[in-house]
């Protein structure tokens, strides 16, 4: 309570430099800008190269960029979970089989099961096969919760279990057969041509992300004014309010600037009984559904993380786990709903990844759970607990992809691919520990 | 001898916590065994002994973090129902642990309403009220207080204290626990403890100030209760026995002619 002076009255003397200054007034976290550089850097990176070993930059068009924002959906979802588990200072191992397992079961309901009581095609097929593979997903989240909760069996070892188990019934669950196809309705959540908004629904989209921005910023603003807290200065509310729109105008564009192929365009055509015109026709793709839906959970999780009292007990778990115990957290339960959400959120990825196969097979997200904690860790979240952030998550779920797919675009072999993979995981971890030791 | 011991202030009221046979064992050691204490309306009392003497282990059962294996707990003369710290904070009874039990990842405002955050009017957190009444708070409590957007892992010493213990006044604690408070602490931050201890006092909260240290406690408790080996050796007014006579019942587990002795004391 001495050393408070001494403290307070060193900050002034304390000389910044106009970055510093700049980093503060806009509260800006700069390991964000760090991965976001990251994430140019490679897409720039692997564009040059191609242009210049292949002599076609391949990544930087709307087709690829496109392409890369429907891989990354099914990852990005089940990152948004992993955050929390590794928050909390747990593992889950299991969610590629879990991801498998949901994916047959629900493959089974819609095109084994559901037909034959609903008839072949009917609208409500894919509502009640989403919500009972992600009430399925839950459960089994759920069990998973309970066994580390309250038989205190550790999260590494029954999440290894699972991930042999579920795999295992993965198979079971159709003796290893491939369902296909996938109900018509469904197969729109994974994407593809039919998949989207098109592009006057992605400049809706678009706007209502711009309006989200603005009225964050205003009601942060009248928050602190509220309470007579200090106050980010203007200019720097307006440069964050322009770079977030800018951001977002910008990827209206790009999705919006991919057109249908011609073969689309002509099956669109002859369905809707209307000529194509000569020279061709541009209907653009817009945002995929699975991006949306990836949007959608990256918001809601968000929100859950920061705004609700959920949240907040998930990070103080992290923090100090006999501490949130002693203020009276039920810190058990919270395990348990920590761990049925992560199963939620896997079976909305695997509605992704199997509408976007048009099947379920059993080998579905395999590798998956090494992706997913990979993104999650690469975004920030730290395994000593406590620390990590959604978006951070995402951000790693879109490094982890453009790197995937950029070594396919420029040729680079399987076997390159799984190093450069592992070696930047690596790497990015270890930059991470030198950013946090220094700002600490 | 029996006029050695001054008149009982609190005879006839009814004590805020009564703690009666208590016992936890863990394993085959006998961690708290039959031992009972009291605590009345604006006293404090010193629960003395030596690391291991169970005194933290019995306190923790009063907080909710131990269940405890027998025994009856009292809150105002009716009997409580402490099976988790949750509880406890229903009664009242706040806690300041030697460890201080924050979570280091978040800031002042979070940790002081763990548990209990402040919602708006759509159930979300409402961090910008819980940083209000944090800044009134702590600006009681420790007005150079300025970081309240750090993690409480950057704070010093010092400042997690005051953090700690404006989590247990702040919500209208009638029974306060400190237990080691400033076993951290420098020599004027351990006298500005001793003065919040005294302002508490006068508010008629009852206070059970934990120590392995005599030193620390004799001045501000006008009672002490000492325990040995899971057992109460003795419990006595500061006013009719010496600090010497206190080190005898810690050590020796002597009960001096100024206290009452319980079942831990040593019969000679």
């Amino acid at each position: 309570m001495s050393e408070d002076i001494q403290e307070s009255a060193a900050e002034p003397a304390y000389k910044e430099s106009a970055l510093v200054k700049f980093l503060r007034a806009t509260e800006v976290d700069t390991r964000m800008l760090g991965m976001v550089g990251a994430l140019l850097l490679i897409w720039v990176g692997f564009h040059v190269y191609g242009q210049i070993f292949n002599g076609f930059g391949a990544f930087l068009t709307s087709r690829n960029l496109w392409n890369l924002s429907v891989q990354t959906s099914s990852i990005a979802v089940m990152a948004t979970g992993m955050v929390l588990v590794i928050v909390t200072r747990h593992i889950d191992l299991s969610v590629g089989s879990l991801l498998g397992v949901t994916a047959m079961m629900m493959g089974v309901l819609q095109v084994w099961v559901l037909p034959q009581y609903l008839g072949l095609g009917h609208p409500m097929i894919w509502v009640i096969t989403v919500i009972a593979g992600i009430a399925f997903g839950a459960m089994i989240g759920a069990f998973h919760g309970y066994l580390i909760a309250y038989l205190g069996i550790p999260a590494f070892i029954v999440t290894l279990g699972g991930l042999l188990v579920w795999r295992g019934s993965a198979y079971l669950v159709a003796r290893g057969e491939t369902i296909a196809p996938v109900d018509n309705t469904f197969k729109l959540i994974g994407g593809g041509p039919y998949g989207t908004v098109g592009s006057t629904g992605t400049f809706i989209v678009g706007f209502l992300l711009c309006v989200g921005i603005v009225a964050l910023l205003v009601m942060g603003r009248r928050q602190r004014i509220r309470f007579g807290f200090p106050l980010r200065p203007m200019w720097a509310e307006y440069l964050i309010g322009a770079v977030g729109s800018a951001v977002v105008v910008g990827v209206v564009l790009v999705m919006n600037s991919y057109p249908w192929p011609a073969g689309i365009v002509r099956r669109y055509a002859a369905e809707n009984n209307f000529e194509v015109p000569e020279g061709g026709m541009f209907i653009s793709h817009g945002f995929a559904i699975p991006v949306l839906v990836a949007l959608a959970v990256g918001v809601v999780m968000t929100f859950i993380a920061t705004r609700t009292r959920f949240g907040r007990y998930v990070f103080a778990i992290g923090g100090n786990p006999e501490a949130a115990e002693l203020a009276g957290i039920n810190t058990k339960k919270m395990t348990m709903l920590i761990f049925a959400l992560m199963g939620a959120l896997t079976a909305i990825s695997a509605v992704i990844a199997s509408a976007r196969l048009n099947s379920a097979t059993n080998a579905l997200g395999q590798l998956d759970e090494l992706y997913v904690i990979a993104a999650a860790v690469i975004g920030g979240t730290s395994f000593a607990g406590g620390i990590g952030t959604i978006y951070g998550a995402i951000l790693g779920a879109l490094v982890m992809q453009s790197l995937q797919s950029g070594m396919v675009l420029v040729g680079f072999d399987a076997a390159i691919q799984q190093m450069v993979v592992g070696g930047v995981l690596v790497v990015a971890v270890w930059l991470d520990s030198l950013y946090r030791r220094k700002s600490a | 001898m029996e006029q050695a011991i001054s008149p009982d202030p609190n005879a006839g009221k009814t004590p805020l916590i009564d703690m009666q046979d208590i016992s936890i064992a863990f394993g085959g050691i006998k961690a708290v065994d039959h031992a009972s204490c009291n605590l009345y309306p604006g006293e404090v009392v010193g629960l003395l002994g030596h690391n291991g003497a169970g005194k933290s282990t019995l306190i923790k059962i009063l907080s909710g973090a131990y269940p405890r294996d027998s025994g009856t707990i009292y809150v105002d003369g009716a009997e409580a129902t402490i099976t988790n710290p949750r509880h406890a904070k229903d009664y009242g009874i706040e806690t300041i642990y030697q460890t201080l039990a924050l979570a280091d990842n978040v800031d002042a405002a979070a940790n002081l309403y763990l548990g209990r955050e402040l919602l708006t009017r759509w159930g979300t957190l409402d961090d910008a009220a819980m940083e209000a009444e944090t800044r009134k708070v702590m600006g009681r409590l420790n007005p150079n207080f300025q970081r309240f957007k750090d993690p409480v892992k950057q704070l010093s010493g010092g400042q997690r204290q005051s953090v700690a213990i404006a989590r247990a006044i702040h919500f209208n604690a009638r029974i306060l626990i400190m237990d080691e408070p400033t076993a951290a602490l420098g020599p004027a931050e351990t006298e500005q403890v001793g003065e919040l201890i005294k302002q508490l006092k006068k508010d008629g909260i009852g206070i059970f100030l934990i120590s392995h240290d005599i030193h620390d406690v004799f001045d501000l408790a006008d009672r002490v209760t000492v325990m040995k080996n899971g057992k109460i050796v003795g419990d006595a007014r500061t006013s009719d026995v010496t600090k010497d006579e206190v080190l005898g019942m810690i050590i020796l587990g002597k009960c001096p002619p100024g206290a009452t002795p319980g079942p831990g004391a040593s019969t000679e």
